[in-house]
C-alpha cells in the first residue's frame, strides 16, 4: 500500500461507513429497545424522587457500605434526581448515535474582513457623521461639553461614601485598658494567677460593661492567650519581661500575619502555631517569628495582678493588633 | 496462555498489569504486617501496689531515671499524677518504641491491671491529677452538647479540626484524632497536657464543661454525615480531589462515549 | 398534511411574518459543529452555569443573608441555644428542615466545583490546541475573564452561610484588602462597613453574589457562544478537513440531541455526586468568631493555590516613616496572580509577535507539534500544582506522616526549580513524539510479528499506516523563525534594537521542531 497522500478537496467529507443500525434491521430494533429502557429508566429515577418527597421520614437513615449510614430520604430524593436526569440524557444521546442520520455535512467558513468597498463606505458614513458635530469648529461646546462630563463623573463615586465609616483609630484599640480584668472565654470568669498551672494556656477577653453583646468586631481584635511557663523558660528582654507574671505572659490571639486565631499552642517547644498559613511564634522570646510568613511578633499585653489576685492588663496593648495595614507604624 | 499474550500489545495491558502489580504487593504487605502484629505477646503481671514500681523499673526507668525524675530524652513523672499514667500507657503510647517526635498509639503491653499498678506509683512519688472516677464521667446526664461545641471550636478545634478528626502541628508533630477514644482518655488528656497539648486544668475549664466537651467529641463520632460520604471530614481539600477525580472524570468518560461513532 | 405539521406550520408563519426568520433559522439548523470530546469541556461550563442559576433561585427561597444575631432552635441538637447569625441558621434551616434542601445545597456546591474545574480543563484545551489565535484572541480574553469572575462569584457563594470556615476566608480577604497601600484601610471599612466583620458584609455580598455577578457573566458568556456561533467552531486536522471548512453534524437533529442530551447528563452526574457525597457540612463547623479556627482551614481548591502562595511567602515587611507595607501579603495575593493572569489575557498577542503569523488559524494544532507552547503549558500547570500542594500541606502532613515545616521548604524551592524542569522535559518528550511520527510516516507501525528471513536475520514487520492517519501525521505546519533584518536595504538601523533582539530569540527557540517528513523522503521509502 503506498503511503501517498491524499488530495483534499473543499467540499468532500471524508469516507462514511455504514453503523450496524443502518444495515441491519436487528441491531436497529434492539437499539430502539435500548433507547426505551434507558427512558423507562429515568422515569423510575422520578418515581423514586416523589416517593422519597413525600412517604420518607427526614430520620430515617440507611447503611450503606462504605459510605456508612445515610439518610434515607436525602439518599432517595438526590438518587431519584440523578436518575431521572442521567438516564434522560444518556438515551437522548444513545438514540443520536444509533439511530438518527450518521452523514457529516460540511460548512464553508467565509473571510471576516469585510469587502473594500463595505469598508470604504463605513469610513465614508462615519466621516460624514462626525462632520457633522463639528467639534472642532465649536470650541464654547467642546469645552463645556468637557467640564460637565468630567463633574459627572464625581457623584456615582460620592453617592458611595457612606458604605462605612472612616477607620479613625479602630484598628489601632482594642477594649483593653489599665485595670481590665481578664475572663475566661467562653463562660467570662476571672482568673487568678494560681489557677494556671505550668503548661496551660487560656483564651482570655477582657472585661467590659455587658460581657454576653460582645459585636463580633470586638472579638476580632480583643481576644488574648495566657500561657504559663516556669519563669525561668523565658528569654526576654527587661521590658517585656516586666509585663509577664510569675511565668505567665499574655499575647494577642490575632495573628499578625492576616488576622487568624493564632491558638495551636505546642506546650513542649513552646511554640504558638497559626493554622491558616502555618506562622510559627516563639513564646519564650516574646511570640518572635520563627517560621513562615508573618512578618511581626504578637503583640504582648502587659499583666499583674489586682489587690484580689486576678489577672488584669497593666496597659492597653503599645501597639496595634492584627495584620498590617498603611498607617500602621510597626518600628 | 496463548489466548492471553495475544493482547499483550493491547492498549490497556500496561495499565492494567500496573495495577494488578500494586494490588499484590499492597494485599502481600498488608497480610504480612498484621501477622506481625499478632505475634507481640501481651505480659499477663500482677496489679498489687509495689508492682507498680517494679514494672516501673523494668520498663519505664531505662528513659524515666530509676526514680522517675526524668533523663536527657524523657521528662520528670514526679507531680504528673496518677492520670498522665492512665492516659499515657492506657493508649498504649508509652512506652514509647521509637524516638519519633511524638509518641504514636500502638499495640498494647501493659494489661489495665497493670497500668493501675503503675499509675498509682506515680501518684505516690508527689501530688498531681487524679484519674476521675467513673460517677463524675456521666457525660450523658452532666454535659451540654451545644456548650460543648462551642468549648470545642474555642479550645481544641485548632489543633484536632473542628470535627475531632485530627491536625498537623510543626516539625511532623499531630493532634491525633479524637474518634474511637475513651472519654476517661479524653478527660485525662485535657487534664495532664500530654507531649505537645496544652494543660487544660479544672480551675480553668470546670469539670461540668470538661463533661460537655465530651459529650459533644461523642456526639460528632456518633453523627452519621448527613449529606454523604465525607471523605474523612476534612473540609476543602478532598472535595477539590473529587470533583477533577469523579466528577471531571466520569464526565469526560461520557464526553468520550458520546462522540465515538457507534459500530 | 397532519396536524401535527399544521399546527407548527402555522406557528411558523405567525411568527416569520412578523420577523422575517426563515433564512437565518435555516441557516442556523444546518449548523455544523465538530465532533471531539474535547469541545464538550466548554458545553460542561455552560450546562454546569445553568445548574448554578437553577440551584441558586431554589436557595434564595429560604436563605436570610442577614447578620443579625438569632438563637438557634431548630432540630440539629448540637448547635441548640448557640448565638449565631440568621444567615447561618438559615442555611442549618435549608438543610435539615426544607425537605431537598441540603441536596440543592450540594448541587450548587459541587457544581460550582465542576463549573471551576471545566473552566480550567477547557481553558487547557484552547491553549494546548491553539484555538485562541486569530480571528479568536478577544474570545480568549474573554474566557480569562470569566474563570476571574468565577473565582470571585465562587469566594462570594461560599461565604454568605457565614461559618467558621468561611469566615476565617473572609478574614483573610479583609487582611489583603486591609495591605493595599494608602487605601487599603478605607477600602476594607467601606466594603465592611465599619471594622471586620462588621453587619453589612453578607447582604452586600449577597447582592453580588445573585444579582451582579450572575448578570455580567450572563452577558459574557453570551458574547462568549455567539463568537463561537458566528466564528465558527475550530476543528482537528484530518482529511477532509481545511482551514476554509467545517466538517460535523448538522444541528439538526443529532447535535440538537447530543448537546440537549449532555445537558441532562451533567445535571444527572452533579445530582449524583451530590447525593453521595458530603460538601461544605456548615453543621460541623460551627458559626463564624473571629476569636476561633480550626486545623486545616482551606479555601476551596480554585482559591487554594492562592493559599499556597501565601504560605510559601517570606516574611517580608517594609516599615519606614510611620508606615508598613506588607510584601509578605501583596506579592502572592495580589501582585503575582495579576501577573499570571494579565500574562494569560495577552498570550494570544505575545505568541503571534514571537512567530510573527498574522494569519487566520481554524485547523488546531496537535500539542507534540508546537513544543515551545505545549511546555510553557505544563510550566505553568506545574507552578500552579505546586501552589495547591502547599495550600493543603498541613492536611497532606497530616494524612502521609509528614512535616508541614518540609512541605513548605518544598515548595518554597520547589516553585523556582521545578517549572522550568517541567518546561525543559516537556519540551523534549513533544519532540521525541514527533520523531515517533515520523518513523510511523517513514516505516509504519510495529506490528509485533516477527520475521525469520532466509539469511537467518530477524526482523519485525511493519504494517502501514491508514491513509487517513498518514495524512494527519503530515498535515501541520512547520513555522520557520522571524528573520528580521537590523539594517534596511540602504544601511537605515531598524528602531527598538533590543526588542528585535529577543523577538528573533523567542521566535528561534518557539520554531524548534523535528523537520516533517518530505516528499522526497516518501518516495525514497517506496522503493523499500
Amino acid at each position: 500500500m503506498s503511503n501517498e497522500l491524499i488530495p483534499t478537496n473543499d467540499s468532500v467529507a471524508p469516507a462514511h461507513a455504514p453503523r450496524a443500525t443502518d444495515i441491519n434491521p436487528a441491531s436497529e430494533k434492539r437499539a430502539e429497545q435500548q433507547v426505551a429502557i434507558l427512558f423507562g429508566l429515568s422515569g423510575v429515577g422520578s418515581v423514586l424522587l416523589i416517593y422519597s418527597y413525600i412517604y420518607v421520614a427526614d430520620n430515617v437513615f440507611i447503611f450503606i457500605p462504605i459510605m456508612g449510614n445515610q439518610n434515607a430520604q436525602q439518599l432517595g430524593i438526590g438518587i431519584g434526581m440523578a436518575m431521572s436526569l442521567f438516564f434522560l440524557g444518556i438515551a437522548a444521546i444513545h438514540w443520536a448515535k444509533t439511530l438518527m442520520p450518521d452523514k457529516e455535512i460540511v460548512n464553508h467558513r467565509h473571510e471576516f474582513r469585510s469587502s473594500d468597498e463595505d469598508r470604504e463606505e463605513l469610513v465614508k458614513t462615519v466621516k460624514e457623521g462626525v462632520a457633522g458635530v463639528q467639534l472642532g469648529r465649536r470650541k464654547l461646546i467642546k469645552r463645556s461639553l468637557g467640564a460637565a462630563v468630567g463633574l459627572f463623573a464625581l457623584p456615582p463615586v460620592l453617592l458611595l461614601r457612606d458604605l462605612g465609616p472612616l477607620p479613625g483609630k479602630q484598628l489601632e484599640t482594642t477594649n483593653w485598658k489599665a485595670g481590665t480584668r481578664l475572663l475566661t472565654d467562653p463562660g467570662n470568669r476571672p482568673i487568678l494567677a494560681s489557677d494556671l498551672e505550668v503548661g496551660a494556656v487560656v483564651q482570655v477577653l477582657p472585661a467590659v460593661e455587658d460581657e454576653d453583646e460582645r459585636p463580633l468586631s470586638d472579638i476580632a481584635k480583643d481576644p488574648v492567650l495566657l500561657i504559663r511557663l516556669r519563669p525561668q523558660d523565658f528569654q526576654l528582654t527587661a521590658e517585656k519581661l516586666a509585663m509577664t507574671h510569675e511565668g505567665i505572659i499574655a499575647f494577642s490571639k490575632i495573628c499578625s500575619h492576616m488576622g487568624c486565631a493564632v491558638a495551636l499552642y505546642e506546650q513542649q517547644t513552646k511554640h504558638l502555631l497559626c493554622p491558616c498559613h502555618q506562622s510559627t511564634f516563639d513564646v519564650t522570646r516574646g511570640a518572635k517569628v520563627i517560621f513562615g510568613p508573618a512578618a511581626r511578633p504578637l503583640p504582648q499585653l502587659d499583666i499583674t495582678v489586682d489587690g484580689e489576685g486576678y489577672l488584669v492588663a497593666r496597659a492597653p496593648f503599645n501597639e496595634a493588633v492584627g495584620p498590617s495595614f498603611w498607617e500602621r507604624n510597626s518600628q | 496462555m496463548k489466548r492471553l499474550s495475544r493482547y499483550r500489545r493491547h492498549k490497556a495491558a500496561g495499565p492494567l498489569l500496573l495495577i494488578f502489580a500494586l494490588l499484590t504487593i499492597g494485599t502481600t504487605f498488608s497480610v504480612a504486617s498484621a501477622a506481625v502484629k499478632e505475634s507481640q505477646n501481651v505480659f499477663a503481671r500482677s496489679a498489687s501496689i509495689t508492682e507498680g514500681q517494679q514494672i516501673f523499673l523494668k520498663g519505664c526507668s531505662s528513659c524515666h531515671g530509676l526514680n522517675a525524675e526524668g533523663g536527657a530524652i524523657a521528662p520528670s513523672l514526679i507531680g504528673t499524677g496518677a492520670a498522665s499514667v492512665a492516659f499515657q500507657v492506657g493508649t498504649c503510647r508509652m512506652p514509647m518504641t521509637d524516638m519519633s517526635v511524638q509518641a504514636m498509639r500502638k499495640a498494647p503491653v501493659y494489661n489495665e491491671a497493670e497500668v493501675a499498678a503503675i499509675a498509682v506509683y506515680v501518684a505516690s512519688l508527689a501530688p498531681g491529677p487524679a484519674i476521675p472516677e467513673e460517677s463524675a464521667l456521666n457525660y450523658e446526664r452532666d454535659g451540654n452538647s451545644a456548650q460543648g461545641g462551642e468549648l470545642f471550636r474555642n479550645n481544641c478545634a485548632m489543633c484536632h479540626n473542628f470535627a475531632g478528626q485530627g491536625g498537623a502541628l510543626s516539625q511532623g508533630k499531630y493532634a491525633p484524632t479524637l474518634m474511637g477514644v475513651e472519654p476517661k482518655h479524653i478527660y485525662e488528656a485535657m487534664v495532664t497536657g500530654p507531649q505537645s497539648m496544652p494543660v487544660f486544668s479544672d480551675k480553668t475549664v470546670t469539670p461540668e464543661e470538661k463533661l460537655s466537651l465530651i459529650k459533644w467529641i461523642k456526639a460528632a463520632e456518633a453523627e452519621p454525615n448527613l449529606g454523604g460520604a465525607t471523605m474523612g471530614r476534612t473540609g476543602p481539600v478532598t472535595e477539590g480531589l473529587l470533583i477533577w477525580v469523579m466528577g471531571l472524570g466520569i464526565l469526560i468518560g461520557i464526553a468520550v462515549w458520546l462522540t465515538t461513532r457507534a459500530r | 398534511m397532519t396536524t401535527t405539521e399544521k399546527i407548527v406550520g402555522n406557528t411558523a408563519n405567525f411568527v416569520d411574518e412578523r420577523l422575517g426568520a426563515a433564512k437565518w433559522v435555516k441557516k442556523s439548523l444546518n449548523k455544523v459543529f465538530p465532533d471531539h470530546w474535547s469541545f464538550m469541556l466548554g458545553e460542561v461550563c455552560m450546562y454546569s452555569f445553568v445548574i448554578l442559576l437553577l440551584s441558586g433561585t431554589f436557595l434564595t427561597l429560604w436563605f436570610d443573608p442577614s447578620q443579625k444575631d438569632v438563637i438557634y432552635d431548630g432540630v440539629y441538637e448540637p448547635l441548640k441555644g448557640l448565638k449565631m447569625s440568621a444567615a447561618y441558621a438559615s442555611t442549618l434551616d435549608i438543610s435539615f428542615e426544607v425537605r431537598g434542601g441540603l441536596l440543592m445545597r450540594q448541587i450548587h456546591h459541587w457544581a460550582a466545583n465542576i463549573f471551576m474545574a471545566a473552566i480550567v480543563a477547557h481553558l487547557m484545551r484552547v491553549f494546548f490546541t491553539g484555538a485562541f489565535r486569530k480571528p479568536r484572541e478577544f474570545n480568549w480574553i474573554l474566557g480569562i475573564l470569566l474563570l476571574t469572575l468565577g473565582l470571585v462569584e465562587g469566594l462570594l457563594g461560599y461565604s454568605l452561610p457565614d461559618d467558621l470556615l468561611s469566615g476565617t476566608g473572609l478574614r483573610i480577604t479583609s487582611a489583603i484588602i486591609q495591605a493595599l497601600p494608602v487605601v487599603g484601610t478605607y477600602l476594607s471599612f467601606f466594603l465592611f462597613g465599619g471594622a471586620f466583620p462588621g453587619t453589612d458584609f453578607i447582604p452586600r455580598i449577597f447582592t453580588l453574589h445573585i444579582l451582579l455577578i450572575p448578570g455580567i457573566f450572563l452577558a459574557v458568556i453570551t458574547i462568549h457562544v455567539m463568537l463561537v456561533w458566528y466564528q465558527k467552531h475550530t476543528q482537528f486536522p484530518g482529511v477532509g478537513r481545511t482551514e476554509t471548512n467545517v466538517v460535523g453534524h448538522p444541528i439538526l437533529p443529532v447535535y440538537m440531541a447530543k448537546a440537549g442530551g449532555f445537558f441532562f447528563v451533567v445535571f444527572g452526574v452533579t445530582a449524583f455526586i451530590s447525593a453521595v457525597a458530603s460538601i461544605n457540612p456548615i453543621w460541623l463547623y460551627g458559626p463564624y468568631t473571629p476569636g476561633q479556627i480550626s486545623a486545616g482551614s482551606q479555601p476551596d481548591w480554585y482559591m487554594g493555590w492562592l493559599d499556597g502562595l501565601v504560605r510559601m511567602a517570606p516574611p517580608l515587611e517594609t516599615h519606614a516613616f510611620g508606615h508598613t507595607i506588607s510584601w509578605n501579603i501583596l506579592i502572592p495575593a495580589l501582585i503575582v496572580p495579576g501577573i499570571i493572569f494579565t500574562g494569560m489575557a495577552l498570550y494570544p498577542f505575545i505568541e503571534s509577535w514571537i512567530t510573527g503569523d498574522k494569519r487566520e488559524h481554524h485547523l488546531l494544532d496537535r500539542p507534540r507539534n508546537v513544543p515551545n507552547r505545549t511546555a510553557l503549558g505544563v510550566m505553568s500547570i506545574t507552578f500552579v500544582m505546586i501552589s495547591l500542594i502547599n495550600g493543603g500541606n498541613d492536611i497532606i502532613a497530616t494524612h502521609f506522616d509528614l512535616s508541614i515545616n518540609q512541605i513548605m521548604w518544598f515548595s518554597r524551592i520547589g516553585i523556582f526549580i521545578l517549572p522550568p524542569l517541567a518546561f525543559v522535559i516537556t519540551k523534549r518528550l513533544c519532540l521525541s513524539l514527533q520523531r515517533a511520527d515520523r518513523e510511523l510516516l517513514l516505516h509504519g507501525a510495529e506490528s509485533g510479528r516477527l520475521l525469520r528471513l532466509p539469511h537467518g536475520e530477524f526482523v519485525e514487520v511493519h504494517t502501514p499506516i491508514s491513509p487517513e492517519k498518514a495524512f494527519l501525521l503530515q498535515s501541520h505546519e512547520q513555522m520557520k523563525p522571524l528573520e528580521i533584518e537590523d539594517v534596511d536595504a540602504r544601511g537605515v538601523r531598524r528602531p527598538g534594537a533590543l526588542k528585535n533582539k529577543l523577538q528573533r530569540r523567542l521566535s528561534k527557540a518557539h520554531a524548534v521542531s523535528v523537520p516533517k517528513v518530505t516528499e522526497q523522503e516518501l518516495k525514497e521509502i517506496e522503493n523499500h
